[in-house]
């Protein structure tokens, strides 16, 4: 939308940032500001320290901050290997099995995640293939969880592509498995990256289908959360939120620093 | 680097028998009653063309007459519903892309942008696995070639199109190929930098003679440039072929001769089909005129009378001439020629001469001629 006039751009500055504001940043701050309240009795914290900070850098914190890690990473590389060969198979077919191909595919981002989870503990429970109460189970999760917008991502970055450099390589005399790896993964390497990036975060903060399958010895952060908002600890809880969201920021500015030449030089 | 020196240096590699002397090169080109159809939409029907090895053969057409698919089907990117394509003594219809040994530039040169120059041009040899020593030197020489040699460590997108356009030369003939596949390389480029690039594939193939080219083109003076032999395409059909300057002086059907060379189509009426000197007589309105004779043609029968718009002076020029008298209807300068537009005998006829210093003015009658060697006969119904 385009505002012509002085008052108007002010007006819509102002909307936006009413908007911005109220669904954006108050959650977060509130949350940022919890992690350092003493008490919180009036519209303000008071008492503000740093006492949850040390509490948690010295509580199970790290144990449950790594295993949300690992599973993010074993997860959204396990989707992001998937999704790109689901890609790559799939772009090639058109019309009603397409459709469905696709269909399958994104089911997974329109279950909820409770029901996931439950999914996965009523199919991987008795034999032949039991997979309750390993660690394996919430990986597999994450998995399903992610995989489908790792496909989706690939599939954009496919169909960015046109099929004319994968054609000229062919001309050329690669065979398929060189193009892939000379051509096709370099030119898509940004979706890729992209695909990864998105996985892990949706993994990291990944709670319901996690709480049905977690076994002992592997709880994730969010579990960690939910269990101290659970009874109470509002401030503990805020403050590993920060915690968490500081990591897997940290972890996907990271990934967008990690140089591709196709995304440099198109 | 001058396109002297760049075909200097070609030479001088062939002298020297070098790669460029490859034996794989100088494979034919055959297509045999080749259909491709897309469900039940039939996009090229029945297209039977020879293509001899060494031969660059132009593919031209109109928007959709199925020239790019003709050549994506030798390229093996499109499968016929029917019939076979050989390159050289192998019939390729089966066979992948990656086996059938071509080089390919295309219109917007899909040079990979995310390596340099060197390793464009190195990829084919790389991706069969060539010494890394042999592919190093080929490469140097392809570059050399192409007059891109200062510019290996480029990106495609720090070259100009022209100089993308060498690189893709380079690219494709770095692997040897057993033939070429030209899809519209040159429609990307400004005027001036085609009209160079045009003269540089005509001195390279002169350099490499034994290279077999298909070049698809909508532009016909590409066509007539650089071909040995015109293929003309129409909604998917193969209406004219034969040698370009056959093709152009003796045009087969009305089509042809619209397409190439925006000939003058005149409706006349055979008087005598030998007048001798291997000439027939036409009418034109009240007015009879001398033209190159055609064999097969009936006396009565209606024809168009093909001159091609350079054909026409305002002083007579070969003998037998002819004379007609127009009116002047427009008139255009387009610099380094002059575009008259006459009326006469109830036709319009469009000549191109010189820059005149003193042109006509509007509505002012005067003679024009045209040879009668430059005048050919079409039947009205082919």
């Amino acid at each position: 939308m385009l505002v012509w006039s002085r008052s108007g751009r002010i007006g819509a500055w102002l909307l936006f940032s009413l908007l911005f504001g109220v669904i954006y940043v108050l959650p977060v701050a509130v949350i940022a500001i919890a992690s350092f309240a003493g008490q919180w009795n009036g519209v303000l914290p008071s008492h503000l320290t740093f006492a949850h900070y040390a509490r948690a850098v010295h509580s199970s914190l790290s144990a449950e901050l790594r295993v949300s890690l690992i599973t993010g990473v074993m997860a959204s590389a396990v989707a992001l290997v998937v999704g790109t060969w689901a890609a790559l198979a799939l772009r090639k077919i058109y019309g009603a099995s397409r459709l469905v191909l696709d269909i399958v595919f994104f089911i997974p981002s329109a279950v909820p995640s409770v029901s996931v989870g439950l999914g996965l503990l009523v199919a991987f429970s008795r034999p032949p293939i039991l997979l309750n109460g390993t660690i394996a189970m919430v990986v597999v999760a994450h998995f399903v969880l992610t995989s489908a917008f790792t496909y989706g991502n690939v599939s954009a970055g496919l169909a960015r592509l046109g099929p004319e450099f994968e054609q000229m390589a062919e001309s050329l005399g690669a065979r398929p498995g060189y193009r892939l790896r000379h051509v096709t993964l370099p030119l898509i390497t940004p979706y890729l990256i992209a695909a990864f990036s998105l996985s892990f975060a949706l993994s990291m903060g990944e709670l319901g289908a996690t709480m049905m399958v977690y076994p002992p010895g592997w709880r994730t952060l969010p579990v960690g959360i939910f269990a101290l908002a659970d009874r109470g600890d509002i401030f503990e809880s805020a403050t590993l939120t920060v915690l968490l969201a500081c990591a897997t920021l940290a972890v996907l500015v990271g990934l967008s620093y990690i140089p591709t030449r196709a995304a440099s030089r198109r | 680097m001058a396109p002297g020196a760049v075909i200097d240096d070609v030479r001088s590699a062939v002298r020297a028998g070098s790669s460029w002397s490859s034996p794989k090169l100088g494979s034919g080109i055959g297509f045999e009653d080749v259909t491709v159809s897309y469900g039940k939409l039939v996009v090229l029907a029945s297209l039977s063309l020879t293509i001899e090895p060494g031969e660059i053969m132009a593919l031209i057409g109109p928007s959709g007459s199925a020239k790019t698919t003709a050549l994506r089907a030798v390229a093996g990117f499109v499968r016929p519903a029917s019939g076979r394509i050989r390159i050289g003594e192998r019939d390729v219809t089966d066979l992948p892309p990656h086996a059938r040994d071509i080089g390919m530039v295309v219109q917007n040169y899909a040079l990979f942008p995310h390596m340099r120059v060197e390793d464009n041009v190195a990829f084919g040899l790389r991706a069969r696995r060539e010494a890394k020593e042999a592919v190093k030197q080929r490469v140097a020489e392809c570059l050399r070639m192409v007059g891109m040699s200062a510019y290996t460590q480029r990106y495609p997108r720090e070259l100009s199109g022209g100089q993308q356009q060498r690189v893709a030369i380079a690219r494709a003939l770095a692997v040897r190929p057993r033939v070429l596949l030209l899809d519209e390389p040159l429609s990307a480029l400004d005027a001036q930098i085609r009209h160079s690039m045009l003269q540089e594939l005509a001195r390279l193939h002169e350099a490499m003679p034994s290279l077999t080219v298909l070049y698809v083109t909508h532009d016909q003076t590409e066509a007539l440039t650089l071909a040995d032999r015109i293929a003309i395409m129409r909604d998917g059909r193969l209406v004219a072929s034969g040698p370009s300057q056959a093709l152009y002086r003796e045009p087969p059907t009305r089509f042809a001769a619209e397409f190439l060379g925006r000939a003058n189509l005149l409706p006349v009426t055979l008087e005598a089909a030998d007048a001798g000197d291997g000439l027939a007589r036409v009418r034109l309105g009240e007015i009879s005129l001398l033209v190159k004779a055609r064999p097969g043609l009936s006396v009565g029968r209606d024809c168009l009378l093909c001159i091609r718009p350079h054909g026409i002076a305002m002083r007579p020029g070969g003998r037998p001439s002819n004379e007609l008298t127009g009116v002047v209807r427009a008139m255009q300068w387009q610099g380094d020629l002059h575009s008259v537009t006459l009326e006469t005998q109830g036709v319009l006829i469009r000549m191109i001469c010189a820059p005149l210093r003193d042109p006509p003015s509007l509505g002012v009658r005067f003679p024009i001629h045209f040879a009668a060697e430059d005048a050919t006969l079409i039947p009205e119904d082919a």
